[in-house]
């Protein structure tokens, strides 16, 4: 690797030629505030407040722009430089209101952790208050313009990641505000519901719909279609209330689409789930007890020829399932009529 | 599979997903890819901004389309004629890898023996596509190596799909695409583990591995194992079930997790052949159209219930981990079918925990000889992972083909079963929305179906006007097998003479309409294609 060594806050980091001042910073867990910057997109320079004094530079450059040289001097909390961003952040607050739905108990906003960061009690500015109606037209999130700090992360992940397009930035100056076509409400554009730019919203402008957090999150394989996301099952009073995208493996990256983020827990959860075993009486299916279902499972079968019965196993199911079930055809039922629906 | 098996030697993608960006080239032929697999699509989207060449080849404009740099918009059914088509032009205008010809592949003298059946004015006649622009399309895969090849049911779902498939192996062949990074013919499976179910034997004629059930071998190894006689005919495959069940053959089955009376071809033949049975046992989640029809139904759990594994599109066997107690006092399949062995009898059924099966699994499977719950524990692992210290294999046949030489297969177009005639004048092709999965978990997620709530037929504007038919209107699509009614979407995406629709919606069954029609080696009916003839309902 073409490595390079840069001095930040007194300490040597070495970073890959190509990378910026922030990624080497967050490579050597140096904090640095920022709003509008994001692993998966591009760098921005928008919302100003990862600012730093680099030795021989003028001004006070973006982190998240300034590529990483070899020998630069770097300090990233400078009273100069926090003294700055108390001031960007401070015109963000006088526009946002008091409460903060994103932000519970300690866990707070992207916001307002930077907020906390810089130790900002006081709102020096007369406040301002947008009364912009909240877009619920989506079934699985809301969007609530008046938290909108115009940081552009959801219309620049929705164009670089997603490749939709299916808002931009409208308007200009104090007015700039992410919108849809037409200003139309989200659902009549082409937004597939991915909720990329829903888990990238550093404030309460975009959230979900489920509201509630995981007492625990359990990591899985996605159940829908072959490709296999790895996802985070965040998990409260014994269901499956959210799904996380995990950022750390090669096959999704953390992206998800709108079945997996959003279409899980309805249908684990669904009142309709079978809960107990069913027998065919008189005609109809009625509730059994397991013991039953599962004798008259086995006796049934016993009375027929191997060439008389067949098993369908499922491409839902998981390896052990359809291993065991494979298996069972094979010795038990002696039959190779076992198949699946690899072909539909 | 079949079409990879005998070219390659295995019939698996053989790149990973991480690799598809890394293309300087990607032909995308017959796959939705955004629709079906959208995170794949993502990727292949942005390949496309940081200046990968896409060619879509599709008879629908579908949303990749927008990012191509050339769209071929070929009849359905003539996947053969296009592919041939490419590689004369290859052939012709020397862009062929002789090097990698000369030393991976055999049997190139009979495909180009076959290539002279394809001149220009015949390509163009099948597949409606100006010659010029598959000649385009030709030199543009030729000249940007790594080239990937994604394709998914559109090429497979034909009563001439394992030709279609081979047709995608030997143009790879033909360009030395294949064993290397960012290239590869890369099918996209659908459903979250239908590569694991085929590994895992559960298929008519092998056993986990692959491993042939007619070979006196693999029998007798798997007889020591699991200690008793098997038998060493292949079984019936799915589709040719259910005909023996309507003729009386099959008498009972015990059927986990699927819902054929949706999702299969000819779907009144399949709720007949079910309804004929004398025992039907159904092992599902919700009681499904399926379901409804059996004798005892038996409560499984969902993925969140249960430990595991599934193995994905790119043989990576990845860990299912159970995040809450399943519901009611449903139980997870394993176990149910564990239980119904032992009552009959069985032995090799006393596992307390999938990590023991993955165990059985490993001992008896080649490929996941290195694979256990502790290792995917550090992530997942692709197959083949011969050993514990494999670190598993991203990239099939990097120095050899699997099966010794890549075999170059000749070829000839064969027209799909049906095509439209006076009676049925439209051509139906079926598809995925990336809002459903088949049709029975998204339908009980409301905001899907909010999203995405009901089937709408897709018809040419040029049929509508012909057909008098608006957008919104009731129509009848009637097939030689059924018939179903929806509100029609009139849109050019569909080609002039093929109306598309989904097959999620039980109120509108597009599986009424297809045909069971299969291809002869692989078994797979012609989905994407049957004759129809398409009215507004008064």
């Amino acid at each position: 690797m073409d490595a390079i060594t840069l001095t930040i806050d007194g300490a040597a980091v070495t970073v890959r030629r190509g990378a910026t001042v922030l990624e080497a910073a967050q490579q050597a867990g140096i904090y640095i505030p920022t709003l509008c910057s994001d692993h998966d997109l591009e760098p921005y320079g928008g919302c100003r407040l990862c600012i730093v004094e680099i030795e021989k530079m003028a001004g006070l450059p973006t982190a998240c722009t300034t590529p990483a040289t070899s020998g630069m001097v770097v300090r990233t909390a400078t009273p100069a430089v926090n003294e700055a961003r108390r001031d960007i952040v401070a015109l963000l607050l006088a526009d946002y209101p008091d409460d903060c739905p994103a932000c519970t108990g300690d866990d707070r906003c992207d916001f307002h952790q930077v907020v906390a960061y810089l130790g900002l009690d006081e709102q020096p500015f007369r406040r301002l208050h947008r009364s912009i109606p909240i877009d619920s037209s989506n079934p699985f999130f809301e969007r609530d313009l008046d938290y909108c700090i115009a940081c552009g992360k959801c219309v620049r992940t929705c164009d670089e990641v997603v490749n939709v397009d299916a808002i931009e930035m409208a308007s200009r100056g104090y007015t700039i505000l992410p919108s849809a076509f037409g200003g139309k409400p989200i659902v009549q554009s082409n937004c597939i519901s991915c909720g990329e730019c829903v888990v990238r919203c550093p404030t309460a402008a975009l959230m979900p719909k489920e509201r509630r957090l995981p007492a625990q999150e359990v990591k899985t394989t996605c159940p829908y279609c072959g490709v296999g996301c790895q996802i985070y099952l965040g998990v409260s009073d014994g269901q499956v209330i959210s799904v996380r995208g995990d950022r750390d493996n090669d096959v999704n990256r953390g992206l998800l689409c709108v079945k997996g983020r959003f279409g899980v827990a309805g249908y684990v959860n669904h009142p309709e789930r079978l809960t107990l075993p069913l027998v065919r009486k008189d005609g109809a299916l009625r509730e059994t007890t397991w013991d039953e279902a599962l004798e008259m499972v086995a006796g049934r079968l016993a009375g027929f020829g191997k060439g008389e019965v067949a098993v369908i196993s499922s491409a839902k199911c998981t390896n052990e399932d359809n291993y065991v079930i494979q298996k069972f055809a094979r010795t038990v039922l002696g039959t190779n009529n076992i198949d699946h629906c690899a072909r539909l | 599979m079949a079409g990879l098996a005998t070219t390659f030697g295995s019939g698996a993608m053989t790149n990973s997903i991480s690799d598809i960006g890394g293309a300087r080239c990607i032909l995308a032929i017959g796959t939705n890819t955004t629709e079906a697999h959208p995170v794949i699509g993502f990727g292949v989207k942005s390949a496309v901004r940081k200046g990968t060449k896409l060619i879509v080849a599709n008879p629908r404009y579908i949303e990749l389309c927008q990012f191509a740099d050339i769209w071929l918009r070929h009849r359905p059914g003539s996947d053969v004629a296009l592919l041939m088509g490419i590689m004369r032009v290859i052939v012709d205008e020397g862009l062929l890898d002789r090097a990698f010809i000369e030393e991976r592949c055999e049997n190139f003298d009979a495909l180009e023996q076959s290539l002279t059946g394809f001149d220009m004015d015949f390509v163009e006649r099948t597949t409606g596509v100006l010659g010029e622009q598959i000649a385009e399309a030709a030199r543009m895969y030729a000249t940007n190596s790594p080239a990937a090849i994604l394709y998914s049911m559109g090429i497979t779902q034909h009563s001439h799909g394992t030709d279609n498939v081979m047709a995608v192996a030997n143009l790879a062949m033909l360009t030395g695409n294949v064993g290397k990074p960012s290239a590869g013919v890369n099918p996209l499976r659908g459903h979250n583990n239908v590569q694991g179910a085929c590994d895992m034997g559960a298929l008519p004629d092998v056993y986990p591995g692959y491993q042939r059930v007619a070979d006196p071998q693999a029998r007798a190894k798997f007889e020591a194992a699991w200690g008793c006689k098997l038998d060493p005919s292949p079984g019936l495959t799915l589709t040719e079930l259910f005909g023996a069940a309507r003729r009386g053959e099959v008498k009972a089955v015990y059927l986990v997790g699927e819902n054929p009376v949706l999702t299969d071809p000819d779907a009144r033949h399949v709720r007949e052949a079910l309804e004929s049975l004398e025992f039907l046992a159904v092992q599902d989640v919700f009681l499904t159209e399926t379901a409804r029809l059996a004798d005892v139904v038996l409560p499984g759990v969902s993925f969140a219930e249960k430990d595991g594994t599934f193995t994905n599109t790119e043989r990576r066997v990845q860990r299912v981990r159970k995040a809450i107690e399943p519901v009611g006092s449903s139980r997870p399949d394993w176990r149910l079918t564990c239980d119904i062995a032992r009552k009959m009898g069985g032995r090799g059924f006393d596992f307390s925990h999938p990590r023991q099966i993955m165990d059985e699994v490993a001992s008896l499977t080649p490929s996941y000889g290195g694979i256990s719950h502790d290792r995917l524990e550090a992530g997942g692992l692709q197959w083949p992972c011969p050993n514990k210290e494999h670190p598993g294999t991203s990239i099939l046949h990097t120095e050899r083909f699997t099966r010794g030489k890549g075999r170059f297969v000749p070829l000839e177009y064969k027209p799909p079963a049906e095509t439209a005639d006076e009676n049925y004048p439209l051509l139906l092709t079926t598809g995925r929305s990336q809002y459903h999965f088949h049709a029975t978990l998204t339908r009980k997620v409301s905001g899907l179906n909010a999203l995405k709530p009901e089937e709408l037929v897709e018809v040419n504007p040029v049929d509508a006007l012909m057909l008098g038919i608006s957008e919104g209107d009731r129509v009848r699509v009637t097939s030689r097998r059924g018939e179903v009614t929806a509100r029609a979407m009139v849109t050019d995406a569909s080609p002039a003479g093929v109306v598309s629709m989904t097959f999620h919606f039980s109120e509108s069954p597009a599986n009424l309409l297809t045909n069971p029609s299969l291809d002869p080696v692989a078994k797979i009916p012609e989905l994407k294609v049957c004759a129809v003839r398409v009215e507004k309902i008064a």
